[in-house]
């Protein structure tokens, strides 16, 4: 059914013999790498994350879900145009598209039930409303859809001048890196530059002054929305396609690891949750290799601490004074 | 002050009707056919078996077919005139396999006053849910939990497994990798979960007492990872030329892939948590190779056959994960009862320990632990998209 993995293709000669004991830097560039794509995964989800915090001060837990749902529609989409035999590429932008749009309607529409209504309240409600969505998100998918594993597709093509280098970064790997980083650039251009990124800063700095300047907030935050969804549902597609399965759970779990990146590098702060990925990826790749996997959420989170004590807005996150 | 006191004490006399009256309402649904079949039997006979287990949730391929299991094996018993003219009725509990939601489920069967249970079905939730059981003499029978100190311990009398135990499946992995397989450098790796760091230790005592085979490595990873580079890594680095791996379906597909996509390519051998359907559904071409201990099926038994037959025509599909094992337990539990005469605690017990049942893991009885006599793992491996018998 599937076709012969790229791996076997004319690759036994570099398989090294058993037993062989890699160089101390080998070694370490495994470790690398392995981190590099591990915190690129975290980084690209927690884009969407510290986006929609940036702009109205909301965790938006439910991203996690947007982000699953977005990989549930990719799979769905995959399966139909497999079955109808069109190419690989082809099938990735079509699954990245349709997941994108539904993904996006998801999302606003999450924003306008849960979380419009509730726009006056105290910070707490929206935040148990979106922990609410969230849980209500993960089941609807479980029994609309199933609760098992799933097998998804691998639809990044592996690019032959990768293939010396798979040892280190496989092309998957490379393609959620450039990913991440193409979003980071375009997203930070588009805040700084473009009317709407005027706009949703005017937001994020003053919601009353900005309304009576003329923006309007509602549209700006559902465009927050809209964006942030977005960019989970590209996650969702890239990712699962790294990693080969999905359920209903993985947006929880990746959820999680993501927000953390996020408060890691800064929350609200576009280029930290790049940051803040790529060195909770490598904390957790290293802290794996050279001390035990036993131990790798142990570091991770003890980083955490240790950044938050010492920069408690996060690597890049804007140091304000409390008003008290 | 006094009023609002009332109101409470109304309020809560309100709520128990509304829970009364839905019960009520239950009972008088199931009367009618429990009347057709037993004319002449009392109308409040019946025999409840709990069913309790992973039957939503990531784990769900695990628990249905238990779920399916029970029905089957009740339906036939009903078709026969029930037990002593007692209806058998099947109550499902959901667990998804965690320890926390499995106490929940533990009480409310407790509370409906059921006095046979087959579950759990992950070692974390069973143990998690035995003290509770044992506290109210409930007797509990798993088709697929197979932490060692769950019967070995002699903390629970009132447990009982249809499937071999860990200690021994982890034995039976390493001494294959061992002996069939040639390996001299193990790496060991689990999921620090009770099920697969139980299954990962009993293999490294098997290893070292063997002394034929080193073990290189021994670590836990943690579930649910998008990436599990780093362990691949350093089990390359390790030189160890076979993974044993003690955990579940979607971390072991994780690793297998990985392992793959690293050029890593050496003998991975697991348990009976990656010997699912599942596995090779979601490693695809990976999965090829990939060996797996699992309980011993008996292809020319005759109960086990029926019960295929029969889950084929009421379900319309194969039966998943721990199925046979299940339709066991829940012919021993039923069967216990009918030869006890009652559902006295004590009489079943001993009618578990007594008396042998024809089911689809051979015949079986009980030893004082609670331990199914003559049941053991085979060894599988992935063969073009399916499991087959090895050894």
């Amino acid at each position: 059914m599937r076709p012969v993995p790229w791996f076997c293709k004319g690759k036994a000669v570099r398989d090294p013999p058993r037993g062989r004991q890699d160089g101390f830097m080998e070694y370490f560039l495994q470790l690398f790498f392995g981190g590099l794509s591990r915190g690129s995964v975290y980084a690209l989800i927690a884009l969407g994350y510290t986006m929609v915090y940036g702009i109205i001060e909301l965790i938006n837990f439910a991203h996690g879900e947007i982000y699953m749902i977005g990989a549930f529609m990719g799979l769905i989409v995959a399966g139909v145009l497999t079955a109808m035999g069109w190419p690989t590429l082809s099938i990735l932008v079509i699954a990245l598209i349709i997941a994108v749009l539904y993904s996006a309607a998801y999302g606003y529409t999450v924003e306008k039930i849960a979380y419009k209504p509730l726009r006056g309240a105290p910070r707490l409600s929206p935040l148990i409303s979106a922990i609410g969505m969230s849980i209500l998100l993960q089941n609807y998918i479980m029994l609309a859809q199933t609760p098992d594993f799933l097998p998804f597709p691998r639809l990044i093509p592996d690019l032959e001048f990768m293939e010396p280098y798979a040892n280190f970064l496989a092309t998957s790997d490379l393609f959620i890196i450039v990913t991440s980083i193409a979003v980071m650039v375009a997203l930070t251009l588009f805040i700084k530059f473009t009317r709407m990124g005027k706009a949703m800063r005017a937001t994020a700095q003053n919601r009353k002054m900005a309304m009576l300047v003329g923006v309007n907030v509602d549209q700006v935050i559902s465009a927050t929305f809209i964006i942030g969804s977005a960019l989970a549902a590209v996650g969702g597609v890239l990712i699962a396609s790294h990693i080969g399965q999905i359920n209903f759970v993985i947006g929880f779990l990746a959820g999680i690891k993501a927000f953390t990146a996020a408060v890691l590098g800064g929350i609200g702060s576009i280029p930290g949750a790049v940051l803040g990925g790529l060195v909770l990826g490598w904390t957790e790749s290293f802290a794996a290799g050279y001390v035990s996997s036993d131990y790798e959420d142990v570091f991770a989170f003890l980083l955490l601490v240790l950044i938050l004590i010492f920069r408690p807005a996060g690597l890049l996150g804007k140091q304000r004074a409390q008003k008290v | 002050m006094k009023a609002r006191w009332m109101m409470t004490v109304l309020g809560v006399a309100m709520a128990g009707m509304l829970a009364v009256g839905c019960g009520g309402e239950k009972k008088e649904e199931k009367k009618p056919e429990a009347a057709n079949a037993t004319a002449a039997a009392p109308a409040a006979k019946k025999v409840v078996l709990g069913v309790a287990g992973a039957q939503s949730g990531d784990l769900a391929s695990y628990g249905l077919p238990s779920l399916n299991a029970a029905k089957l094996v009740a339906k036939e018993i009903n078709a026969k005139g029930g037990i002593n003219g007692a209806q058998v009725e099947v109550m499902p509990m959901d667990d998804q396999c965690k320890p926390e939601l499995a106490t929940n489920a533990a009480t409310k069967l407790v509370s409906e006053k059921v006095t046979i249970v087959l579950g759990h079905i992950c070692s974390g939730a069973t143990k998690a849910a035995l003290p509770i059981y044992k506290d109210a003499k409930v007797i509990v029978m798993s088709p697929s939990a197979t932490s060692t100190e769950l019967t070995q311990s002699g903390n629970y009398p009132n447990f009982f497994r249809t499937i071999s135990y860990d200690l021994i499946q982890g034995k039976a992995a390493a001494e294959f990798a061992v002996n069939e397989l040639k390996v001299k450098k193990v790496a060991v790796i689990h999921d620090k979960g009770d099920y697969g760091k139980g299954f990962a230790e009993s293999a490294k005592k098997a290893l070292e007492d063997g002394k034929v085979a080193k073990v290189a490595l021994f670590e836990g990873i943690t579930p649910g990872g998008v990436d599990y580079s780093a362990i691949v890594q350093k089990i390359k680095a390790s030189g160890a030329d076979c993974v044993l791996y003690g955990g579940y379906h979607p971390e072991a597909s994780k690793i297998v892939t990985q392992m793959h996509k690293k050029g890593l390519k050496i003998a991975f051998v697991s348990d009976d948590g990656v010997k699912d359907d599942t596995f090779i559904k979601t490693a695809g071409a990976d999965a090829e190779g990939v060996y797996a201990t699992g309980p011993q099926i008996l292809a020319d038994n005759e109960v086990y056959k029926k019960a295929l037959a029969d889950h084929e025509k009421e379900f319309g599909s194969k039966p998943g994960a721990f199925f046979p094992q299940a339709y066991a337990a829940s012919q021993a539990l039923l069967n216990a009862v009918a030869k006890a005469g009652s559902t006295d605690y004590d009489k079943v017990v001993a009618a578990l320990q007594k008396e042998y049942v024809e089911t689809p893991v051979g015949k079986i009885k009980f030893d004082a632990k609670g331990d199914a006599e003559g049941v053991s793992f085979s060894v599988y491996q992935v063969k073009s998209g399916k499991y087959e018998l090895v050894k």
